[in-house]
């Protein structure tokens, strides 16, 4: 039987305000329980919310870069559930009338293609506390700190047809959110988290089939994980008779498993109704046509411009743009080094990115400079220094020994261009391998390389390998 | 309309409340008077009419995004019934999201 | 010196005629004495009130002249006071010591008024006797076998019974009107958003209005003035101008367009409350106004849509009291329902119960739009009949209540019974309109309440209105003989 299998992600990225959604209190992140928890965000008998500006101008901004329409007049709705980190027996959200309607993501597919993704709505909430389980005398600590954080809730269309279009589209929104400043992006402190509907029908079906809700999946790596061990999950059941429950499970990344989530039983009855302490909000176009203006060049754009005007593949385009800040360390290389895109490209996403990675450091706090690097391409393109050296220079650089041409300065690490000298090494390579020479000129070919190995060998890799090549080809012919 | 006694049990359990027997046999009775009352509204055309959740008709005011609150923790947790190293307890939560 | 308006208090304070401290300690006095019988009061601020009219006095004498400078009065029990007990008449609240101040209260501090006490009320503000207090029932000081109406109650009492020169109170579908009309005092429910809701206990966010029970209107024009206002920290307070609702006290009614709608005076309506609206609405015609005859068709669906609306806001407002971060725990939880649901069921009376249980049932799935929209479209039509006859005329005038205050018990068991004694008052609150009750006479030794009700903001003139008629009549100088 062939099976497709249907994903819908929920995303709900905290945004970066200072202070919360309906409160005056402080969102930084890790401090004492309770200590920024005001009385709003404790739910005290007769406290009331005011709406943050900051939070919606950030879901407008969201809504223009998926291109949504933003709606003049939205409503703050309350969720009925009882929660001991939920102080008001309520969570303030948006229902019938969210702030963002429908709207759409370009994801990169594997053969360099786009898929959209629809999103069917976004919707600003408060954010609930936390409960630690870790053990009070048998009792469960409650942490409302985070109680009242604003939340933007992304939801999209069940368009995504495999893990890997699930996590492609993760990443656009994630570059998406970053770029726009509104989230920070933290999947590990649970700023941006993803909730993954999964189903599956046979192919050729139109229905959809039952859909269970996976929940707590904190990483790129674990939702794809997540939603794999549910695919095969949900067709080893169908296959062997059974049937799929509508449920939410829980992923355990320890397990890889998802299991059903318990005491949830009366969850989806939350009568809804709109927040009596609140008036409806009201967008006006120029409201919108203010956000618009502020709005920095977002990544599908950017990947278009990238692939455009320096030539660069839609896969290491849509890799450079993924964060804004490695977009604009690659347009600085770019320019320091003279326009050598592609070269800037493979350093960006090669040698740099790996020593980042080593190091777990990120490129904002890289060692090496977008301007060294720059220079160190135009090194490589002007030929004054080989590839191979140059990489030698990177660590060097690296290691804040000082700019590329202190380096190649004191290094003494410039490229040999000079003819004579190359005819003369290569001369002096024929008089001491004469046995060599003769088995490469019986047709031993393969003895070419030994013959360039030893010449960088005696330059110590500084000589140019295309003069080298050509030097050598002409004198053992 | 009437309720039943199971429709008492549901709704009570939604709403968190304890009821014995004598008082799901009395909310219920109430509840359905009330109801009947109720009821009324249903014979009402109420074609084009728009629904309103306020007698005002103003949009929502937003304030400036300051941090405005200072920690006031030990004053709160004054009133609380059991709080220890700063957190509110409550038995064991089971499992949760 | 008891049955001295606000207006007098304040003359007899500014010529050095009695200290702050002086009245005050006489309040206080006929609060110790009296209120046994009537149980007004929850809690009695005795120390606190020495203190802020101690210091009324030396601001006096530095040359403060705020007309509410020294005057004692009381608080409901809904209005958080930040160190002193606001229990809200429940259980639930029975602990808590608030540690905020309302903005109303933090408003009448500074007007340098002192505060006696905080007065007893419905549980939450839930019903229309009083008797659905967890401090026990108020009696009526006009017949203490009688209730006193709610659910401010208390604060109608209290100022009734001359213990308090007035109380503050709160309104959400008649809370202060009837109490007011039952007592025989003035009651005033300004506009939705004129007065601030922060730091008042919420029961209906959509309906709840705070305001004044005072004896005169001149008095609740003088409370209204500290009162009222834009406040920040609620997002549904309007921001527009607060007149000197005592400067147009005295302007003449003539030519006045008051409408007498035709529902307000047919069945049910007690016919000696009717006669003496009747010879109230010659008077008016004495000082020139003119009756119109009008029509408010929907006024019947206001229960209906008020027991849909107001109990299904009360039902996710009140979700909040689950014995986590405050008030009432129950003892020996063993598991977090059972910790939810008997700290609730233990500290919630009956009647709150009763309406969490309504406002759950009408929220919930399958039952949202045949309840609750269908209210809100009914609320938008009883609206609309108010504009329409704002049209014709300038303030509406009818009874407050169809009958005087009912034997303690009388309807306790009954709660449609119950629910219907608001059918005058609940269409202003879904209409968010101000409205006044004033006596205008007695019916078997028990005060007649009559309503004005104005358009949006129009406090100044239903007071000028009230006025007017206080000025030629004397049924707001009634004293209940017991407590003369």
């Amino acid at each position: 039987m062939e099976w497709e299998i249907v994903i819908g992600l929920e995303v709900h990225a905290q945004l970066v305000t200072k202070s919360k959604i309906f409160s005056g209190a402080s969102t930084a992140f890790g401090a004492d329980p309770n200590t920024q928890a005001c009385a709003i965000d404790l739910g005290f008998p007769g406290i009331l919310p005011v709406l943050n500006k900051e939070a919606t101008t950030m879901a407008i901004k969201l809504g223009l870069g998926i291109h949504a329409e933003i709606a003049a007049r939205s409503v703050f709705a309350r969720k009925n559930y009882f929660y001991p980190d939920l102080p008001k027996g309520y969570q303030i959200s948006q229902f019938e009338l969210p702030i963002v309607g429908k709207g759409y993501l370009d994801i990169l597919m594997e053969d360099g293609t786009t898929k959209r993704i629809g999103i069917t709505r976004a919707h600003l909430e408060e954010d609930a506390g936390k409960s630690l389980h870790e053990d009070f005398n048998g009792k469960t600590g409650i942490d409302l700190n985070r109680a009242g954080i604003p939340l933007l809730e992304i939801v999209s269309e069940p368009d995504m047809r495999s893990a890997k279009e699930a996590i492609a589209y993760l990443k656009a929104l994630h570059a998406l959110v970053r770029y726009l400043d509104i989230c920070d992006g933290n999947m590990q402190e649970g700023s941006f988290r993803c909730d993954a509907n999964v189903s599956i029908r046979k192919k050729g079906e139109t229905r959809y089939g039952t859909r269970t809700e996976l929940k707590n999946i904190n990483s790129f790596r674990f939702v794809e994980r997540a939603i794999n061990y549910e695919v095969e999950r949900q067709i080893a059941l169908i296959e062997n008779g059974g049937k799929v429950i509508q449920e939410t499970r829980l992923y355990d990344p320890n397990k890889n498993e998802t299991r059903p989530m318990r005491g949830k039983e009366e969850a989806n009855d939350y009568r809804y109704f709109p927040d009596p302490d609140l008036l409806p909000l009201v967008i006006t176009e120029e409201q919108i046509a203010a956000v618009r203006s502020q709005l920095p060049e977002l990544p599908q754009q950017k990947r278009q411009r990238f692939i455009d005007a320096y030539g660069l593949s839609p896969y290491d385009a849509n890799v450079l743009v993924s964060n804004r800040a490695t977009a604009t360390y690659f347009e600085t290389v770019v320019t320091t080094s003279n326009n050598q895109p592609k070269l800037s490209a493979n350093w960006v996403m090669g040698e740099l990115s790996a020593a980042l990675n080593k190091a777990n450091i990120e490129i904002t706090d890289s060692p090496v400079t977008a301007e060294q690097l720059g220079q160190l391409i135009l090194r490589i393109s002007d030929n004054t220094i080989s590839g191979k050296i140059a990489k030698s220079i990177f660590e060097a650089l690296w290691n804040k020994e000082g700019d590329v041409d202190h380096i190649i300065e004191k290094r003494g690490l410039k490229q040999v261009t000079d003819t004579g000298a190359i005819e003369s090494l290569v001369d002096s390579l024929i008089a001491k391998y004469p046995d060599k020479v003769a088995e490469y000129r019986a047709g031993k070919e393969k003895l070419f390389g030994f013959f360039v190995g030893q010449a960088m060998k005696e330059s110590g890799g500084k000589i140019n390998p295309q003069q080298l090549n050509e030097w050598l080809k002409k004198k053992l012919a | 309309m009437s309720l039943t006694t199971a429709d008492t049990k549901k709704i009570a359990q939604l709403a968190k409340l304890n009821l014995n027997e004598e008082e799901v046999a009395l909310y219920t009775t109430q509840l359905s008077d009330i109801f009947n009352t109720i009821s009324q509204m249903s014979a009402v055309n109420t074609q084009g009419i728009e629904p309103i959740a306020h007698s005002i008709e103003l949009g929502q005011r937003v304030r400036p995004d300051q941090v405005t609150e200072i920690n006031q923790r030990d004053t709160f947790q004054r009133l609380a019934p059991d709080v220890e190293a700063g957190l509110y307890l409550v038995p064991k939560v089971i499992e949760t999201e | 010196m008891h049955n001295k308006t606000i207006a007098q208090l304040a003359n007899e304070l500014s010529t050095n005629r009695i200290s702050s401290v002086e009245l005050t300690q006489l309040f206080l006095d006929r609060i110790n004495r009296l209120d046994n019988t009537l149980n007004s009061f929850i809690t009695i601020t005795t120390e606190k009130a020495l203190q802020e009219a101690a210091k009324a006095d030396s601001l006096r004498a530095a040359g403060n002249t705020n007309p509410l400078l020294g005057i004692p009065l009381a608080q409901k029990d809904i209005f958080c006071t930040q160190g002193i007990k606001t229990s809200c008449g429940s259980r639930m609240l029975d602990n808590f010591i608030a540690p905020y101040d309302a903005t109303s209260v933090i408003q009448l501090q500074q007007a340098g008024t002192v505060l006696l006490g905080k007065t007893n009320m419905d549980e939450f503000a839930m019903g229309s006797s009083n008797e659905n207090s967890y401090y026990g029932p108020v009696k009526n000081p006009w017949d203490t076998r009688c209730v006193p109406g709610g659910s401010s109650g208390g604060s109608a009492a209290a100022v009734a019974a001359r213990l308090t020169p007035a109380a503050t109170a709160t309104d959400t579908g008649g809370s202060i009107r009837q109490p007011a009309a039952l007592c025989g005092i003035t009651g005033l429910k300004p506009t939705y958003g004129r007065i601030s809701r922060y730091g008042m206990i919420a029961f209906a966010s959509s309906l709840d209005q705070a305001g004044t029970m005072t004896k005169t209107a001149e008095d609740a024009a003088i409370l209204l003035n500290a009162m009222a206002g834009f406040d920040e920290r609620d997002s549904t307070s309007v921001n527009t101008p607060v007149p000197d609702y005592t400067a147009s006290l005295n302007d003449s009614l003539q030519g006045l367009r008051i409408g007498m709608p035709k529902e307000f005076f047919g069945e049910g309506l007690n016919s000696d409350i009717a006669e003496a609206i009747q010879a109230a609405m010659k008077e008016y015609e004495n000082l020139g106004a003119k009756l119109i005859d009008i029509e408010l068709p929907n006024t019947g669906l206001s229960i209906p849509a008020y027991y849909v609306i107001a109990p299904a806001e009360c039902s996710s407002n009140l979700a909040r009291y689950d014995g986590v971060r405050y008030g009432y725990r129950c003892k020996n939880p063993v598991n977090l329902e059972d910790l939810y649901k008997r700290s609730r069921s233990e500290g919630f009376g009956k009647e709150v119960k009763r309406r969490i249980m309504i406002g759950t049932y009408v929220l919930s799935a399958g039952f949202y739009d045949a309840y609750y929209l269908k209210a809100q479209k009914i609320r938008h039509l009883i609206s609309q009949d108010f504009a329409e006859a704002f049209k014709k005329v300038d303030i509406i005038i009818g009874p407050t209540t169809p009958s005087p205050a009912f034997a303690i018990g009388e309807k306790s068991n009954d709660p449609v019974s119950m629910y219907l004694s608001d059918i005058y008052t609940i269409a202003v609150n879904l209409a968010g309109l101000p409205g006044v009750s004033i006596p205008v006479g007695f019916t078997k030794n028990l005060p007649i309440g009559m309503q004005l009700i104005g358009p949006l903001f129009s406090e100044a003139r239903l007071l000028n209105a009230a006025h007017r008629y206080q000025k030629i009549t004397d049924w707001h100088a009634k004293t209940p003989e017991e407590f003369n």
